[in-house]
């Protein structure tokens, strides 16, 4: 019987032995699913054109170019001239060496770069000669192509991840780029888009061999977007310009829409020297400047004291509080005395009475200091009138982050009661401690951006929009809200009545602009800095807000510049030019622009540095 | 003449089935979009449909020939297959470092699977003479033999897996009546060759010692008049046998043979070494899940990161394309065929005819096991083809030639008188 039967029960039993191995491997177990997919298919990320940028006139400044990376595998490679190499690609020998060895240890059969980035020049001299390089390959990589060289500040720069941003955010790989600075850091989901996945089929040589399943796995990137910024770009390269071999800012802004015209710092970059192949010496060059600055976004980040600047913003408090009114005169002798042993100096002629307007236009530090005494003194108490002053000056955009579309700021200082509290260590204080404030010496700190803004807040009469970089494509969507002054439109007109006066017959006849109304209003900003322990005294800042047209204003403007002298020095003439620039878009006072532009305050900043003693204010 | 002529379609229709699966999947891992044709001499899919085309040309000649032919002309079919074994010594071409094949046209041809088929007509043959006893030690010399002449000359080629092939005739000699002892010599010899191997020869020995006191006191036990004797000459054979094989594996084997069986072992876990077969054919079929990738899907075969997939390997290609339903079905299918044939081989009224059957049988089960088996790492990794399946026209030529014959035997058994 077994004789029959032993063929028939090996054979059941090798077929289930096969089954349960099978239902093992195949079923049961699900490792080798993941291993084949890892052996078998690669996994490509599909990446999106990144967004061109243009200005607000629909002008190009930044699109992308190709660049080339030179690539081996290591296993093609054979003898090759190296010396014509290095030549073509411009590599170092040394260099060269060090990156096929490193490129040997990656792997024999993956590709590694040897050379990043060349340019489309050299990548055509190099593509004649490609047969003496056997197992060299290029690979087209697209970086950015800067078409202008200004508002480097305002575009930013792009770079690779680092491990840092590969943490935070899951999106990104090894390699990628994302925005650093400016719009593109802000605006950095739109301009990427969003990439895609593309799966590749390799064979077992690592070499790929095709779409795996005709690419119905594949990802499709979606669409990178392109953005329009509000910026003028002949206005920013006009006051790029102008800032040559100055320090300080300018912002402009459109008071209707908050939309900013020209955000300059100076000194700048040419943002194309930050992509290719000399990016990261490049980087450390403006990095290592520690004494200019020039990745300081000083029209962002600097804090300065206002000066007279904030005269305007004390009156239209005052004003609200009904502390003063159109009639309120208040008498200068070269200034006053505040309190025993403690003088106000005013540039008025002894035994003049000022009214506001005049206050403003001849910029009186008596009056506003005056006034800014018995607007804290109508409170209850000194420090409810600082809560109070405060208030106002927070409505106009001070003291806080702006909330634009940039990635860096500061919030400024606006002073609270809290703040003296500290500053005199608990013991009473008074608004005669604090008059400073009256006149925009004391402890206030605001940023030129935020100096813009509340110009514009006045020449809109009461009310401003957050300024903003980029124009909003859907206007419905996400129109921007008119944010209100806690001072009423019936008093600003005394006041713009004044800035205007400034230009016409006060401290800034400079910036006068035949046939345009301009309002504005100069600062002279003492400071110090320490040198060799000493708080030494600097020569005076030199700052200039202003709008224009007076009727239905186009433009707001805020200028500072740093150790100018007094306002109407450097930043008034600046401004107006500006100003005509972006309005008249002719110059008619060739001779201002050209001291202007070839102005230069490089002996001012090299004073602190020289190691002897100077003067300041000359 | 009153004949009666019964097919069994059964078979048919399994063979057909089974020869469609791997001409499919031969299709599919050679395939390759770049450069494709279908009707081409590199398209080995359509190769492989011209080779069945002309086996299954054969085939009918066969089914269609007198029932006493391959009876009478056994002998001489064997004769020639021998000769050809040894013509190969004069005119074999070298693939791989085997000496097993001839070359005419393009055309190549393997002798030792035509001395597979040679093999079983002659071992019916002898089975079937009146004076052949398989408990007589003369009938049992010339039935080895007759077995062992094929199994030499392939050995030298060599091809050590075709010739453990020939193994699959123990079945057919025990279904005769051999000696079931024979049959536990042979698995205590195969059971010993494993440990032999993965154990040092002194634990082996010490086991040995220990099994067959063990043995020798239970078996007292029981019945009192146990002879000591052949129990010692048992062992001491086997302890022979275990040395022996230690010193073939240390100092005859070549190190690729070696690496086969170290792999089969696990001793070596290099899997891009010479693992790396076995790895990727694990892989590809692991990979196959439940339902398997689709026709053309399988990433593994299309990588073609399985070596020889459309040979040896082609169980991998069915079990990534067509998952564990795939493998499943051809289990079954090879089951079904190997079972119909023992059925339908104890119904022949002569042992002419149930040899041969049972021989074809044991043929199918041997490649069926051994292939399948080293696809997914059950048996130690052995280069032969899966019947009817596997890409090669000698194999598909000697598998069909197998099954038609026998189902010319079968569909004359009627006609047969028994003898």
């Amino acid at each position: 019987m077994i004789r029959i039967q032993l063929l028939k029960l090996l054979t059941i039993a090798i077929s289930a032995i096969f089954f349960i191995k099978l239902f093992g491997l195949q079923v049961l177990n699900k490792d080798y699913d993941k291993l084949s997919e890892n052996n078998a298919i690669i996994e490509i990320e599909d990446y999106p054109e990144r967004g061109f940028i243009y200005d607000r006139k629909g002008r190009i400044l930044v699109s992308n170019q190709p660049a080339y990376d030179i690539m081996i595998i290591p296993e093609n490679l054979s003898p090759f001239d190296t010396l014509s190499f290095c030549k073509i690609t411009g590599i170092d020998k040394k260099e060269l060496i060090i990156n096929l060895e490193s490129a040997r240890k990656f792997s024999m059969r993956l590709p590694s770069v040897v050379v990043n980035q060349i340019s489309k020049e050299t990548y055509a001299k190099l593509q004649e000669q490609m047969w003496k390089f056997q197992g060299f390959f290029t690979q087209k990589k697209s970086i950015r192509d800067y078409r202008v060289n200004f508002g480097a500040n305002v575009l930013g720069y792009v770079s690779e991840v680092n491990s840092e941003d590969l943490i935070k955010d899951k999106y990104y790989r090894q390699g990628d780029l994302i925005g650093r600075q400016g719009v593109e850091k802000s605006y950095e989901k739109e301009l990427r888009g969003k990439k895609g996945k593309k799966f590749l089929q390799k064979d077992r040589f690592n070499r790929i061999i095709g779409p795996y399943k005709n690419g119905v796995y594949d990802i499709e990137p979606s669409q990178a977007q392109n953005i329009n910024l509000t910026i003028d770009i002949e206005l920013q390269s006009y006051g790029e310009k102008l800032m040559m071999n100055k320090r300080g800012g300018i912002v402009a802004i459109e008071p209707e829409t908050g939309e900013v015209l020209a955000l300059i710092s100076a000194p700048s970059y040419d943002p194309s020297i930050l992509v290719g192949r000399q990016r990261s010496k490049n980087y450390k060059t403006l990095a290592n400047d520690t004494i200019s600055k020039p990745l300081f976004d000083r029209a962002l980040l600097a804090q300065y004291s206002p000066g007279s600047t904030l005269k305007p913003l004390n009156a239209l408090i005052a004003l609200q509080e009904k502390v003063i009114d159109s009639e309120t005169k208040h008498s200068c002798n070269k200034g006053f005395y505040y309190a025993k042993n403690a003088h106000m100096d005013c540039n008025c002629k002894h035994g003049t009475k000022n009214d506001l307007i005049k206050s403003i236009h001849k910029s009186c530090n008596t009056f506003f200091s005056k006034t800014y005494i018995n607007l804290i003194s109508s409170s209850k108490s000194a420090t409810m009138g600082v809560e109070t002053w405060k208030k106002y000056l927070e409505s106009f955009g001070l003291g806080n982050y702006l909330g634009y579309d940039l990635p860096i700021g500061r919030p400024g200082l606006i002073p609270n009661s809290e703040f003296y509290n500290v500053l005199y260590k608990g013991e009473n204080w008074s608004a005669t401690n604090i008059i400073s404030n009256g006149i925009g010496q004391g402890e206030v700190l605001v940023t030129p951006i935020q100096l813009a803004n509340f110009t514009s807040a006045i020449a809109n009469k009461g009310y401003y929009l957050t300024p903003h970089f980029v124009k909003t494509r859907d206007k419905e969507k996400t129109k921007l809200s008119k944010i209100n002054t806690a001072v009423e439109t019936d008093y600003f007109y005394d006041v713009i009545d004044g800035m205007q006066k400034v230009i016409e017959q006060g401290t800034a006849r400079i910036a006068k602009i035949n046939g345009l109304s301009v309002c504005g209003k100069t600062g002279t900003v003492e400071n110090f800095t320490i040198i060799k322990g000493k708080k030494t005294q600097l020569t005076d800042h030199s700052i200039f807000i202003a709008f224009a047209p007076k009727v239905n204003p186009k433009i707001a403007i805020a200028t500072f510049i740093e150790n100018g002298y007094w306002g109407s020095r450097w930043a008034a003439p600046i401004s107006s030019l500006m100003i005509e620039k972006y309005l008249k878009n002719s110059i008619t006072r060739p001779r201002l622009e050209k001291r202007m532009l070839n102005g230069s305050l490089e002996h001012e900043y090299n004073k602190p540095l020289s190691g002897v003693n100077f003067n300041i204010n000359e | 003449m009153n004949k009666t002529f019964r097919i069994d379609w059964i078979t048919i229709i399994i063979y057909f089935l089974l020869v469609a699966t791997g001409i499919s999947n031969i299709f599919s891992s050679t395939y390759d979009i770049d450069s494709f044709s279908y009707i081409s001499a590199d398209n080995l899919a359509f190769k492989q449909f011209v080779f069945f085309i002309f086996s299954l040309i054969s085939g009918i000649l066969i089914l269609i020939a007198p029932s006493k032919f391959f009876l009478r002309f056994s002998s001489l079919i064997y004769l020639f297959s021998i000769l050809l074994l040894l013509g190969l010594f004069a005119f074999g071409n070298t693939v791989y470092g085997h000496k097993s094949w001839y070359t005419f046209f393009g055309v190549s041809i393997q002798p030792t699977e035509i001395a597979k088929f040679a093999t079983n007509l002659a071992v019916a043959k002898l089975l079937s003479e009146i004076e052949i006893d398989l408990k007589k030690t003369s009938s049992l010399i010339q039935i080895f033999l007759i077995i062992s002449i094929p199994v030499i000359l392939t050995l030298i080629q060599p091809d050590f897996g075709s010739a453990l092939i020939f193994l699959s005739f123990i079945f057919v000699l025990f279904r005769e009546g051999l000696n079931p002892n024979f049959l536990l010599f042979l698995a205590l010899f195969l059971i010993l060759a494993f440990f032999a191997l993965i154990k040092p020869f002194f634990y082996v020995s010490v086991f040995l010692t220990g099994f067959f006191s063990c043995f020798y006191f239970l078996s007292k036990k029981i019945n009192k008049k146990v002879s000591i004797t052949p129990l010692i000459i048992v062992f001491i054979l086997s302890c022979v046998y275990v040395y022996s094989i230690n010193y073939v594996y240390n100092d005859l084997l070549s190190q690729r043979h070696k690496d086969r069986i170290d792999v089969f072992l696990g001793k070596e876990t290099d899997v891009m070494g010479i693992g790396y077969n076995l790895n990727q054919s694990i892989i590809a079929i692991g990979s196959g899940g439940l339902s398997g990738k689709g026709f053309l899907q399988g990433t593994q075969t299309k990588g073609k990161f399985v070596p020889r997939q459309h040979t040896d390997y082609i169980f991998s290609t069915i079990g990534e394309e067509w998952g564990f339903y795939g493998t499943s079905i051809i289990i079954i299918l090879f089951t079904s065929l190997i079972l119909r044939i023992l059925f339908r081989a104890e119904q022949q009224k002569n042992i002419f005819g149930r040899s041969y059957a049972y021989g074809t049988a044991s043929l199918i089960f041997m490649h069926f096991f051994i292939n399948i088996g080293m696809s997914i790492g059950l048996v130690p990794t052995i280069g032969i083809p899966l019947p009817f399946i596997s890409y090669g026209g000698s194999s598909m030529y000697t598998f069909t030639t197998l099954v038609f014959v026998y189902l010319n035997i079968d569909a004359n058994r009627l006609n047969e008188t028994s003898i």
